[in-house]
């Protein structure tokens, strides 16, 4: 169990890192944008956009 | 255009694990004796060889769009958090990297470490040195292989990389210590904005979306990103005078 532990905590870690808002800040863009597009919306400029969000809040985070 | 960028990306990103894995094993050579650190870093180049032997067919196996959408998402969280720190560190928020302070660090615990032989090697130094390189080299892996997948080429992925294992090796067995000389921040400052360059443009891929100008909007991208970066370190340096 603490094996299946520490491996799930390594790749925790490895992909997600120190700030897990800004993975699922991601991932709400990537959907965000796939749904756009779905609905007939070319939204090539969802996804620079929200970089720039999410880079900007976790760095406020991270310096507050 | 982007198989320059591939190239150079994998290089950078290579680069600086393979100096942060040389310091490791450096440490452990030094302290615990060169032949059980040399054949930690043979097995873990031997098991790295056959993570991406095995992987790597099996991602070319995997449709080009849903591979540069789940690649791009993993690049953009990979990418963010290099950006990330380097910010941090460019403005004063967190301390540079310092692989003279690591290599010290390193040291000064191999020394301390009880001997323990097993199967004729000092189990610590073979350890200490396989789990450096293994961990390091991981990084290299997932980013040649999912670079090289989501383009198309693994093998120009592998070239960025190559050069860079034989630049850090050469320079590392010439100078026999830590490479603190080498821009360490400056360099992920640039693999941060490489990745999340690319994260961003095959995440919106991937997603569906067509970007203007197909791969001509990829140096756009770049300039994109360059920029937000350059205005936060600005930004945070203006917040935090004394560090500036």
């Amino acid at each position: 169990m603490r094996r299946i532990r520490a491996f799930g905590q390594f790749w925790w870690d490895f992909v997600v890192g120190d700030d897990w808002r800004a993975a699922a800040g991601i991932v709400l863009a990537i959907g965000a944008t796939a749904s756009l597009v779905a609905g007939g919306v070319d939204a090539w400029w969802l996804m620079p956009i929200a970089v720039a969000a999410i880079l900007w809040l976790s760095l406020r985070r991270a310096a507050s | 255009m982007t198989a320059a960028f591939l190239v150079a990306s994998a290089f950078l990103a290579s680069a600086v694990e393979f100096v942060e894995a040389l310091t490791i094993v450096l440490a452990s050579g030094v302290t615990r004796g060169w032949r059980s650190s040399l054949i930690g870093l043979g097995a873990a180049t031997v098991a790295l060889a056959a993570i991406v032997g095995a992987l790597g067919p099996a991602l070319t196996l995997i449709p080009i769009s849903i591979l540069r959408l789940v690649v791009g998402g993993l690049l953009l969280a990979f990418g963010l958090q290099w950006l990330r720190k380097a910010i941090l560190r460019s403005s004063g928020y967190k301390a540079l990297h310092d692989e003279d302070a690591i290599f010290a660090q390193e040291t000064a615990e191999a020394r301390g470490a009880e001997v323990e032989k097993r199967a004729g090697l000092d189990w610590y130094g073979f350890t200490l040195s396989f789990k450096g390189v293994l961990l390091e080299g991981l990084e290299v892996a997932f980013i040649v292989l999912t670079f090289g997948s989501a383009q198309g080429s693994i093998a120009l992925a592998a070239l960025g990389a190559g050069i860079a294992l034989v630049l850090v090796a050469v320079v590392g067995v010439l100078v026999r210590a830590p490479l603190a000389r080498v821009p360490e921040n400056t360099l992920k400052f640039a693999v941060g904005v490489m990745l999340t360059t690319f994260g961003i443009f095959w995440s919106a891929e991937g997603a569906g979306a067509d970007w203007p100008g197909d791969d001509a909007s990829l140096p756009v991208v770049l300039v994109f990103v360059c920029a937000l970066s350059f205005a936060a370190v600005a930004t945070l340096r203006r917040r935090r005078p004394a560090f500036a």
